[in-house]
């Protein structure tokens, strides 16, 4: 018998992790149409997935080829940002003020933004990034490394012990 | 994607994530997977005066009624093996059936107007399903009447068994078959759930 969960646990599980990734390649006025495009693209693929497979590092791999997709898609001028809550993030490196440290991060070079989202925000293995990202296990970890030691320049803060690669 | 401007990300990176977002999203995915036809198994969560029924279907129509103490995830886990794993909470589509349920337990519907699929029951289960709509609203028969109905005056143990396995309590009234004594026999929402529904159709 198939022991596939249901569609629903998948979103339930993953949606918050999905968006995130996709605000990180897009921005975030673009990235609620890359989540939507990943899920459906998800749901459409999800029968005939091997129950075997990790869930999650094939949904960042669809949202990161939808992201590209609709950015694409969208050669248009980014819209001005707008006042944005002082909220911290749902998830992310625990600490005091994570709006700050997303801050520095946005700034990255976007393999390398890539690399900390993933690992940092989604806390997957290097070996599913490198496979998503493209290069070796090392090179993911050396962009997620050289992404730090940039933070830790320009974000002197708590970036310390939680977030070593 | 170099041209994004950095703005954007930092503001990407730094919003939270609210459950209404979420949810908006949720909409979205729920509107269009019913538009590409992925939607298989669709469900929601209803309130009763029997406590939560979850409410699922499929385009051929309702497929499952399940009382919350039959646990729900577990029945959708049941749905996503047998039927697809393409499961999604879309009230929506669900809406007739609600409604209907609604106003069953307003007393003020007495028939079910419903498209059933009755896939998850095979042979003589499904064919006493079939029937039990035919015992109308605040009768009652004993499994012994419903095997004669069905023409299998002898299968008096298998409908018992296909009352207690129908997947669609309530809208399909096995809660309106008992033992040949009057006593209730069994009831997978549990007997108080059965002598709740028989109460409300004999005092309606």
């Amino acid at each position: 018998m198939n022991t596939k969960q249901p569609f629903e646990a998948v979103v339930a599980l993953h949606g918050t992790a999905v968006l995130r990734v996709c605000r990180s390649m897009l921005g975030i006025h673009d990235a609620d149409d890359a989540w939507s495009e990943t899920f459906l693209a998800a749901m459409r693929a999800y029968p005939d997935l091997p129950e075997t497979a990790n869930v999650e590092a094939w949904l960042v791999t669809i949202a990161r080829r939808k992201a590209i997709d609709v950015h694409r898609a969208s050669k248009r001028n980014p819209v001005p940002v707008e006042d944005l809550p002082e909220a911290p993030t749902a998830l992310g490196v625990p600490g005091a003020d994570d709006t700050e440290l997303w801050r520095a991060v946005g700034e990255l070079p976007p393999k390398q933004r890539q690399a900390i989202t993933f690992r940092y925000l989604v806390g997957m293995p290097y070996a599913d990034i490198a496979a998503i990202l493209g290069g070796t296990v090392e090179a993911a970890r050396r962009a997620a490394a050289d992404g730090l030691k940039t933070l830790r320049r320009t974000y002197p803060g708590t970036i310390a012990e939680g977030a070593r690669p | 994607m170099n041209d994004v401007r950095n703005d954007d990300h930092v503001a990407a990176l730094a919003a939270p994530i609210t459950p209404d977002t979420l949810a908006e999203l949720h909409r979205r995915l729920e509107a269009s997977a019913q538009s590409e036809g992925l939607l298989d198994v669709a469900y929601r969560i209803v309130d009763s005066p029997l406590g939560n029924l979850l409410l699922a279907s499929t385009p051929r129509g309702l497929i499952r009624v399940a009382f919350a103490t039959e646990d729900h995830d577990r029945v959708l886990e049941h749905l996503a093996a047998k039927v697809s794993p393409r499961v999604l909470r879309a009230p929506k589509r669900l809406d007739a059936a609600a409604r209907e349920l609604d106003e069953y337990f307003a007393r003020t519907r007495r028939t079910f107007d419903l498209a059933l699929d009755l896939s998850l029951s095979k042979g003589f289960r499904r064919l006493v399903q079939r029937h039990l709509p035919e015992i109308g609203y605040g009768q009652t028969r004993s499994y012994t009447q419903m095997a004669e109905m069905v023409g299998n005056p002898k299968a008096v143990r298998a409908v018992g068994t296909a009352c207690a396995t129908n997947p669609l309590p309530v809208v399909v009234p096995c809660h309106r078959v008992l033992r040949a004594d009057g006593t209730l026999g069994g009831y997978i929402g549990g007997l108080e759930a059965k002598t709740a529904l028989l109460e409300m159709e004999r005092s309606a």
